[in-house]
C-alpha cells in the first residue's frame, strides 16, 4: 500500500499506509492529522483540507482544477505548490509522498 | 483529576460526536472516551447518502470517517447499536438500555436529528421512505430503478438532491412543495427560482404551493399521493423530505433547557456545565449574527466539536466561524456562506439566467451571506468579508468585471484609511 507521510502545522510527521483509491484528504482524515479538515467530505466546496505538496511531485499528483484554484486564491498562505488534498487520489505511483499541511 | 484525563461519554456517532472523539485526543485529551451510537457503522458521511451515493458507491468502507481500527488504536471506546435509556445527573452517570451505567465527567450529546414523518392516511404504506441513515439510503436506492415514478414531498435540500439522483437514476419524478418556493427555509428567493428552473429543465415535474392529503395504494404499497386540492399523483416510490426533528427527549428528561433543540451557550454547555450539546440537536449562539439558532450542516457539527473540546479541556475557544452550506444537484455546485435573515438589501453578482451567479445579502455596508451557484470565489470571498464584518461598496461587488478578490481587499483599505 502507498506510504504517505503528513507533517502538520507543528512539524510533527505521521507516516501511514493509504489504500489507494482514497484521496489524500480521507488518508489525513482517516488517521487524524491534525488541520485537515474535509468540511465538505471531498466535494471541492470548502477549501479545510490546504496542504503542501513537495515540488518533486508536482507531476506526479496532476493539475489543478479551475474549482479548485478559485477555492484555493482565498485559502490562508497559498504558495505555488499548494493543493486541496482531496482532489488528488492516492495510487501506487504516490507512494512515499510526503504532504505538509497549510 | 486534570480535564487531560477526565472521563467523556459521547451520546451520538454521527459527525458530531466521531469528530468530537477524535478533536479531544488532537487536543491533547488522553481519558477515557466513550461514543455510543445507535447505529451499527462507525460515525459516517451523511452528506454523499442524497447525492452520489445514492446512484453509485453505497459502500460503507467508504463513507465512514475512520475506520473502526482507528478508534481502538485511540483508546476510544465505540459502542455501537446501542441506545442509552437516561442521564443520571444526581450520579453523573448514563444508563444504557441494557441497563449498564457508564459514568462521566463530562457527558456529550450528539443526538443528531430524526427525519419528520408526515402523519397523514396511509402513510405507513410500503414504498413511503425518508432519508438519514446508510441503511434507509439503502432501501430507496433499491427502489430508484430506471423507469419508476418517484414522488418527492418536501423542496429541501435532501428532496432536491434526491430528485437530481433519481433523475440520474433514469426515474420520472415529481416534487411536491407546499410552500410556494423550493428551499424556502434555507435560500434566498433569488436561487429558489434558478432551482425550480433547473430541476424543470431537467425533466422534474414540480407542484408548488400543494399540499398532500393522503397516500393511497393497493392495500400494502403506495400506488400515489393525493393532494387537499383533489388532484392525485401517481408514484412507485415516494420520499418524505420535510426535515428533521432534534433528538433531545433524553435532554428533556434530564430537565435540561431545550427548545428548539437543546439549549447551549458558546461554549456548547447547557443549563448543566457538565453536559454539552453539539451538531444538529444544538441550538446554539450564533456570534456573527446576533442570534441563536439549530444548524443542521457537516461544518457546524465539526465546529461544534472543536468548541465542546476545548470547553472540556479548559482550553481557548476556537475563532467564531462563518455558518456555510453546500449542495450538489446536476452539475450545479451551490455553496452557500453565512445566513440571510436579517439582510435589508441584496446585490446579484453575474446572470441568473446562467449557471454561474452569485446573490449577496447585505445589512447596510455589511454582508451577512452570500449564495454561489458554481461561483467557488464569490463563495470563499463572500465567506472572508462576513468574518471580516467590513464594509462593503454593494456597486463593486456587483460589477463581474472587478475580481471578487478586489472587492475584498478594498473593503479592508477602506476600514485601515
Amino acid at each position: 500500500m502507498p506510504k504517505i507521510t503528513y507533517i502538520d502545522r507543528v512539524g510533527v510527521a505521521l507516516s501511514v499506509d493509504v489504500k489507494p483509491g482514497l484521496s489524500l484528504m480521507e488518508g489525513a482524515v482517516r488517521n487524524n492529522v491534525p488541520g485537515i479538515e474535509g468540511e465538505c467530505g471531498g466535494a471541492c466546496a470548502c477549501a479545510t483540507c490546504h496542504v503542501y505538496i513537495d515540488p518533486d511531485w508536482k507531476d506526479r499528483v496532476g493539475p489543478q482544477s479551475a474549482m479548485e484554484a478559485s477555492l484555493l486564491e482565498f485559502a490562508d498562505d497559498v504558495r505555488e505548490n499548494s493543493r486541496l488534498s482531496c482532489q488528488i487520489t492516492v495510487s501506487q505511483a504516490l507512494d512515499g509522498l510526503t504532504v505538509h499541511v497549510a | 483529576m486534570g480535564p487531560m484525563s477526565c472521563r467523556v461519554v459521547i451520546v451520538g456517532a454521527g459527525h458530531a460526536g466521531g469528530a468530537l472523539a477524535a478533536v479531544l485526543r488532537q487536543y491533547g485529551h488522553e481519558g477515557p472516551i466513550t461514543l455510543i451510537g445507535e447505529e451499527g457503522t462507525a460515525p459516517y458521511q451523511r452528506p454523499p447518502l442524497s447525492k452520489a451515493a445514492l446512484t453509485g458507491d453505497l459502500d460503507p468502507e467508504t463513507l465512514v470517517l475512520r475506520p473502526n481500527g482507528w478508534y481502538i488504536d485511540n483508546g476510544i471506546n465505540l459502542l455501537l447499536n446501542e441506545a442509552v435509556r437516561a442521564i443520571d445527573r444526581p450520579a453523573s452517570q448514563v444508563v444504557l438500555a441494557s441497563g449498564q451505567r457508564l459514568s462521566y465527567d463530562a457527558l456529550v450529546l450528539a443526538t443528531g436529528v430524526r427525519a419528520r414523518n408526515l402523519d397523514l392516511p396511509g402513510s405507513t404504506l410500503a414504498g413511503i421512505a425518508t432519508l438519514r441513515t446508510i441503511e434507509d439510503a439503502r432501501t430507496l436506492k433499491g427502489e430508484l430503478a430506471s423507469g419508476r415514478r418517484l414522488v418527492v414531498v418536501g423542496g429541501g435540500y435532501v428532496g432536491l438532491e434526491v430528485a437530481a439522483s433519481a433523475i440520474a437514476a433514469g426515474c420520472s419524478v415529481t416534487v411536491l412543495e407546499r410552500e410556494a418556493r423550493v428551499l424556502n427555509r434555507v435560500a434566498g428567493p433569488t436561487l429558489s427560482e434558478y432551482f425550480e428552473r433547473r430541476h424543470r429543465s431537467e425533466g422534474v415535474i414540480l407542484h408548488l404551493g400543494v399540499q398532500v392529503a393522503s397516500f393511497f395504494g393497493n392495500g400494502s404499497r403506495v400506488e400515489g399521493v393525493k393532494l387537499t386540492d383533489g388532484r392525485e399523483v401517481a408514484a412507485d416510490v415516494v420520499l418524505v423530505g420535510i426535515g428533521g426533528l432534534p433528538n433531545q427527549e433524553l435532554a428533556i428528561e434530564a430537565g435540561l433547557q431545550t427548545g428548539n433543540g437543546v439549549i447551549v451557550d458558546e461554549a456548547t454547555k447547557t443549563s448543566d456545565p457538565r453536559i454539552f450539546a453539539i451538531g444538529d440537536v444544538a441550538y446554539r449562539p450564533l456570534p456573527l449574527y446576533d442570534e441563536a439558532g439549530r444548524l443542521e450542516s457537516v461544518p457546524n457539527a465539526l465546529e461544534q466539536a472543536k468548541q465542546a473540546a476545548r470547553s472540556i479541556l479548559h482550553q481557548e475557544p476556537p475563532e467564531r466561524e462563518v455558518p456555510w452550506f453546500w449542495s450538489d444537484q446536476y452539475n450545479v455546485k451551490l455553496q452557500i456562506a453565512g445566513l440571510i435573515s436579517g439582510a435589508d438589501n441584496h446585490v446579484i453578482r453575474g446572470n441568473v439566467g446562467t449557471d454561474r451567479f452569485s446573490v449577496f445579502y447585505l445589512l447596510g455596508d455589511r454582508l451577512l451571506a452570500v449564495e454561489a451557484i458554481n461561483s467557488p470565489a464569490d463563495f470563499m470571498g463572500g465567506k472572508r468579508m462576513i468574518a471580516s464584518r467590513e464594509p462593503l461598496c454593494a456597486a463593486r461587488l456587483a460589477d463581474p468585471a472587478i475580481p471578487i478578490k478586489d472587492v475584498a481587499m478594498k473593503a479592508r483599505l477602506l476600514k485601515t484609511s
